[in-house]
């Protein structure tokens, strides 16, 4: 059965809070079947005896002590913030069917 | 037909850092909305995570103190989905390789000891607190987002599938926070949110071996509802099967004022979180050393507490379970204990009339010194006071802070006793109540009591009423 790459655009674009038009969704299509037959053909080497990597160093991680440093002030730290209200970022409604929590 | 309850439960708790686990941002608790931000826990462009030591300790710690096996290799990835509480748009979590499998809980359960078995333990990064406009979750006009709670570490637990009801839950719940406590990892504060319990829940018929279709219940914000939550679902579960339907898999979120589970989507498959290893941490190498230091300087554990009280005070088991569970409690009879080694009598005090008086007096036992206790008590075996002013002076005590040996300095409440002192008192009142000298003579014990209690309000109730029950006795 082929992939249905329009379904797949339409969860995605669920996951990810972003509406389409059409044309995007067909252009995204054919995208996101490109990417997946370059990863399908990265699939096709041959990986016996290696180990799986997600890291191209070997190095551990670093630690660092447990010590305060001083945060952005608030005015830097909301820069960014398209709405904000007392010092809060200020976000659209969360409706139930929307509700994604942890 | 009879249904078999199976119950999980995930607990996430902050760990007790001074600053955030990938940046220096403090994690203090009420602060102004924002103000603990930086460009690493608001996942601004180029900026890069790096692990807090104390965080990776504390984690190892809570691991340890669960029996759980650390595992000295172990990666971070990237949990991705979109919520305003997470400026990142991805939570870094441990997903494939956590730091910790396996792990087991004894918990008392009403039949005895039952070992629940804990699937993992790994170190993830807390999310923002989204504030609800409107008056709950549901039907909020807009949300404002603080960020000051982003990036704290958190730790997740996740048990087995082995708890068989709400108060299971509960009991398990409470056990695992004393244990987390005493390993000195968190505050574990429900009301806080510094510990938080999430569960799945499913019903299948009794004797079947299948797992039925479970449903993932948040929003429990106490020990109590937990319990109830968990109960309620039960029975919710329980009718739909029992009509013949189905239980669908979803999320609820538990509606504390109206006691009930209101449900708030279709649950997603884990594949949609996209799990993939976080490109800006290197993996997670911990040293055997590192752990086995950490392994032994473990402090003492609540079941090793119980076996040391009994032990050495020689309590009972549930006196040690009392002073274990109320840790403070706990610390104050040892301390008490140090100074009056008279452990039977000081752990009667302690619970009887110490616990009463905190209620009382909406005082916590941290906020009393131990060694008044012991002193008071002191002054009761020697002879210097009676017991009802023993009371008082505990009650006193709680309330001010006062010193019951000062009291007793200042306002001479010394235990007046002896013939010498009391013979003159018992007369005066003999010569003062004939009427009642005569009706005991006539066998009214009652007067002899009225003839005590005269005596008892002339020395302010310091004399010992045995002693002058012999005395009037003797004079009448």
């Amino acid at each position: 059965m082929p992939f249905d790459f329009g379904k797949e655009v339409d969860h995605v674009a669920r996951l990810a809070r972003l509406s389409l038009e059409e044309d995007e969704k067909e252009r995204m299509a054919g995208q996101l079947s490109d990417i997946l037959k370059t990863a399908r053909r990265i699939q096709e080497l041959d990986t016996t005896g290696i180990e799986p990597t997600s890291h191209v160093t070997e190095r551990p991680a670093v630690l660092r002590e447990d010590r305060v440093r001083p945060s952005l002030p608030l005015d830097k730290a909301l820069r960014n913030a398209p709405r904000r209200e007392k010092g809060f970022v200020k976000v659209p409604r969360i409706t139930v069917s929307e509700q994604d929590q942890k | 037909m009879k249904y078999e309850v199976i119950i999980g439960l995930e607990i996430h708790l902050e760990l007790l850092t001074a600053s955030k686990l990938f940046c220096g941002c403090s994690t203090a608790f009420g602060r102004e909305p924002n103000t603990n931000c930086c460009p690493v826990c608001l996942g601004l462009p180029g900026s890069l995570p790096v692990f807090n030591r104390r965080a990776i300790e504390l984690a190892v710690t809570a691991a340890l103190a669960l029996n759980s096996e650390i595992r000295l290799w172990s990666r971070f990835d990237r949990k991705n989905y979109f919520y305003p509480d997470l400026p990142k748009a991805y939570q870094v979590s441990q997903y494939d390789q956590p730091l910790a499998r396996g792990g087991y809980l004894e918990v008392d359960v009403a039949v005895g000891k039952r070992r629940i078995n804990l699937e993992r333990v790994h170190l993830e990064e807390e999310a923002g607190k989204l504030v609800h406009a409107g008056h709950s979750i549901i039907g909020s006009g807009y949300s404002l987002v603080d960020y000051n709670r982003a990036g704290i570490p958190l730790l997740e637990i996740v048990t087995a599938p082995e708890m068989h009801s709400g108060r299971e839950a509960r009991l398990f719940l409470e056990d695992l926070r004393t244990v987390l406590l005493y390993a000195g990892v968190s505050d574990c504060k429900m009301e806080e949110g510094s510990l938080r319990c999430d569960a799945n829940i499913s019903l299948r018929p009794e004797g079947s071996s299948i797992l039925g279709t479970k449903a993932e219940v948040k929003n429990m914000n106490s020990f109590r509802s937990v319990e109830l939550a968990l109960d309620y679902e039960v029975q919710r579960q329980e009718k739909v099967l029992s009509g013949g339907g189905s239980v669908v898999q979803e999320t609820c979120h538990w509606d504390e004022e109206n006691k009930q589970t209101i449900t708030l989507r279709g649950k997603e498959g884990s594949s949609d979180y996209r799990y993939f290893p976080e490109p800006d941490l290197l993996p997670l190498v911990l040293e055997n050393t590192f752990v086995e230091d950490l392994g032994r300087s473990l402090p003492e554990l609540p079941s090793e507490r119980r076996e040391r009280l009994r032990e050495q005070y020689g309590l009972e088991k549930e006196e040690a379970f009392l002073l274990t569970a109320n840790r403070e409690l706990g610390d104050f009879f040892e301390k008490a204990a140090k100074a009056y080694p008279v452990y039977d009598n000081l752990f009667n005090w302690v619970q009887g009339d110490l616990l009463y008086q905190l209620r009382e007096n909406d005082k916590k036992v941290e906020e009393i010194d131990p060694n008044l206790l012991a002193g008071l008590l002191q002054l009761l075996d020697e002879g210097s006071i009676n017991r009802p002013v023993a009371k008082e002076l505990l009650a006193e005590m709680v309330q001010s802070g006062a010193d019951p040996k000062e009291m007793v300095r200042e306002r001479g409440l010394e235990r007046i006793s002896g013939r010498d002192r009391l013979l003159p008192l018992v007369e005066q009142v003999i010569a003062e109540n004939p009427e009642a000298v005569e009706n005991y003579r006539q066998g009214k014990n009652k007067a002899l009591a009225f003839l005590v209690g005269k005596v008892m309000a002339a020395t302010k109730g310091r004399a010992d009423p045995a002693e002058l029950n012999r005395l009037l006795k003797e004079k009448i």
